[in-house]
């Protein structure tokens, strides 16, 4: 059967479509964690709250085609209000994450308006700006939000129904996963819908855009506000899973990973963003077990898998300029033309 | 009021510096439209190897040297190798190259050198001049900073207005084709404003060197403030990175002296956005048209 006739068999509505992907994934996800042991589960959770923000992220810079530096900052952002509501109110797991992230977002506005206004490396300034500036705050209000020690939360307990043995690291990754799988759903339907299309316009000819009747300013806007919303929503996800919020959990080099996971993904797609979040999970650690399986001296060994790290970044945009997703399409376009030329023979 | 002449005059020889780190990123930008985040990275390396010099041989003059040298070859050699095949690729492309050469000069650097932060030697007198019995927060170092910086600013001027090699280098960066039917050799004029930038930024490294430590990742805020200084100041407009410098030098040092130093970036912060939302290319910027 070819991949179109495979392909017509799918239901015909968007939102159905990726309902079934939706719930084929959370099925797999399930199971997986059931394989894993405690702390690839932590991982598993780690690289969820990742793709919730790489998946806004990439639509941000995609679709939108602005570029933000600042998403690290919009995270904690997420992060204080789960810490805020869980550890002081005593909120249950579900509010105090939809309450993130529309914390987030409402952040995310007046973000997402003045960087409407700006273009390519002026508002990659604003966002560094942003994200470096924004830690300040936690340090300036250290009354409410901990200063530089941050706020922890008691870890998330899991339902006694799921047994004795079920492990609090399995229970944060099916959070996590949960987490993830929204992200996925909203966003899918989402740039499938006339609002995407409005801003692949935009992003595309802004001029031509604006003159048949679409207002550039807003649709930007409004791109940011809902990649700030994922942010919030995996920034709350990161305090459930490391159980503190703190300054230091926020630097610069988050966002600039957060850059690093969508583009050697492959930025524009959500399956991109997968890829960029196994990326910044796994990357770090495998250079790690790299670099420690060689006998080096102290100085060479602790800056080895930093190296390694430097020209797995560089290496990989000279050979997939267009990231991994884009290097996955072309093997794939590939062994398809492969096939059918020879179905002609 | 004494403050506040202290504070102006520290503000003037911090501006000093992140006028020369904003004019390298302003060079970069103009010669290939690339943001080089490396640009921390690569004058933390060269300043490595001016402390190497100076503690070998004792000489201060020679370990400048020794560092703009660097400067030149590792800026040359960055763009040649790694950067000229993603100059045609989106531009995200060129910024996570850039990244990635960041990350491995500061992993090579803490090899070679550790990443204990160490001191670095000043080239004058630390000590601030007296006047009518106050000591002012102003050293002969200081004077030295900002003449080295505003002899490097007037250099560049001169080479960009005033010589042949500053005129194709401009019509390299803003007419690649024209330029390259005209003669001129447009790939080599990016390795020459690459290499430029990095000794203006070598230049920087040695001198805030005494200020903050030396270590891989001590120059980090430097970069941020010099970045932030160039958008201020129109990354287009070498005059706008010498402008936005001390603009932000002046007021990072009015807010540290009076409000605490925690507050500096999101001072930073502040004044960007202020700036960016009357004139959102920056102070320098010229009126462009857009089309479609």
């Amino acid at each position: 059967m070819s991949a179109l006739a495979a392909r017509a068999k799918l239901p015909r509505s968007t939102m159905l479509r990726s309902l079934a992907l939706v719930v084929l994934v959370g099925v797999v996800l399930l199971i997986v964690s059931y394989q894993l042991g405690p702390f690839d589960d932590l991982q598993l959770a780690n690289g969820a709250f990742y793709f919730a923000v790489l998946a806004g992220l990439t639509m941000l810079a995609g679709l939108s085609g602005q570029i933000s530096l600042g998403h690290g900052a919009l995270m904690a952002v997420g992060a204080y209000t789960v810490a805020l509501l869980i550890g002081n109110e005593g909120w249950a797991v579900v509010p105090a994450l939809a309450a993130a992230t529309l914390v987030t977002a409402i952040v995310g506005v007046p973000v997402g308006v003045a960087a409407s206004r700006l273009r390519g490396p002026y508002l990659a300034g604003a966002t560094l700006a942003f994200a470096v500036g924004l830690p300040a705050v936690a340090d300036k209000f250290s009354g409410t939000f901990g200063g530089e020690n941050g706020l922890s939360i008691n870890p998330p307990t899991p339902p006694s129904f799921l047994g004795a043995s079920f492990s609090i690291e399995q229970w944060e990754a099916w959070i996590a996963c949960a987490g993830a799988l929204v992200v996925l759903f909203v966003l899918w339907n989402l740039t499938q819908s006339g609002l995407g299309r409005s801003m692949r316009a935009v992003r595309d000819e802004e001029i031509a855009a604006a003159l048949c009747g679409l207002r550039v300013g807003r649709t930007q806007a409004f791109a940011f506000t809902v990649s700030a919303a994922c942010a919030g929503l995996g920034g709350g996800l990161l305090a459930l899973v490391l159980q503190l919020a703190q300054p230091g959990a926020f630097p610069l080099q988050l966002s600039l990973s957060l850059l690093t996971g969508i583009v050697v993904g492959g930025l524009g797609s959500l399956a991109g963003a997968a890829w960029g979040a196994a990326v910044l999970v796994l990357l770090p650690r495998w250079t790690n077990d790299l670099a420690h399986s060689f006998s080096l001296s102290n100085n060479v060994s602790s800056n080895l898998p930093l190296a390694i790290y430097g020209v797995v970044l560089i290496g990989a945009m000279l050979v997939w300029p267009s990231g991994i997703q884009g290097g996955v399409r072309a093997l794939v376009g590939w062994a398809l033309r492969a096939r059918s030329s020879r179905e002609k023979d | 009021m004494t403050k506040f002449i202290d504070l102006t005059l520290n503000g003037i020889s911090t501006g000093a510096i992140y006028a020369a780190v904003a004019l390298s990123l302003v060079l970069i930008w103009r010669a290939t439209r690339i943001v080089n985040f490396a640009q921390g990275a690569m004058l933390m390396f060269t300043t490595f190897i001016a402390s190497a010099v100076i503690n070998s041989t004792g000489s201060y003059v020679l370990g400048l040297l020794v560092a703009l040298a660097s400067g030149l070859v590792l800026g040359a050699v960055v763009e040649r190798v790694v950067m000229r095949p993603v100059e045609s690729a989106p531009p995200l492309n060129a910024v996570i190259v850039a990244l990635g050469v960041y990350t491995l000069l500061v992993a090579v650097a803490g090899m070679i050198w550790g990443n204990t932060p160490r001191s670095f030697p000043a080239a004058f007198s630390l000590r601030g001049y007296e006047v009518g019995g106050t000591r002012l927060l102003f050293s002969p170092n200081d004077s030295f900073i900002v003449l080295v910086v505003i002899a490097a600013a007037l250099g560049l001027a001169l080479l960009f207005q005033r010589t042949s090699l500053g005129l194709r280098m401009r019509a390299a960066a803003f007419q690649p084709e024209v330029a390259r039917m005209l003669g001129v050799r447009v790939g080599q004029m990016f390795t020459v404003g690459w290499a430029l930038a990095a000794v203006a930024g070598s230049l920087a490294g040695v001198l805030v060197a005494p200020s903050v430590f030396l270590g891989p990742n001590d120059f980090d805020p430097i970069l941020i403030i010099g970045f932030v200084a160039a958008v201020l100041g129109g990354l287009d407009s070498p005059p706008g990175a010498v402008v936005g410098g001390l603009l932000a030098g002046l007021a990072l040092s009015y807010v540290s002296g009076y409000e605490g130093s925690s507050l500096v970036p999101l001072a930073a912060l502040v004044l960007l956005v202020a700036v960016l939302m009357v004139r959102p290319g920056g102070l320098f910027s010229a009126s462009k048209e857009r089309r479609v």
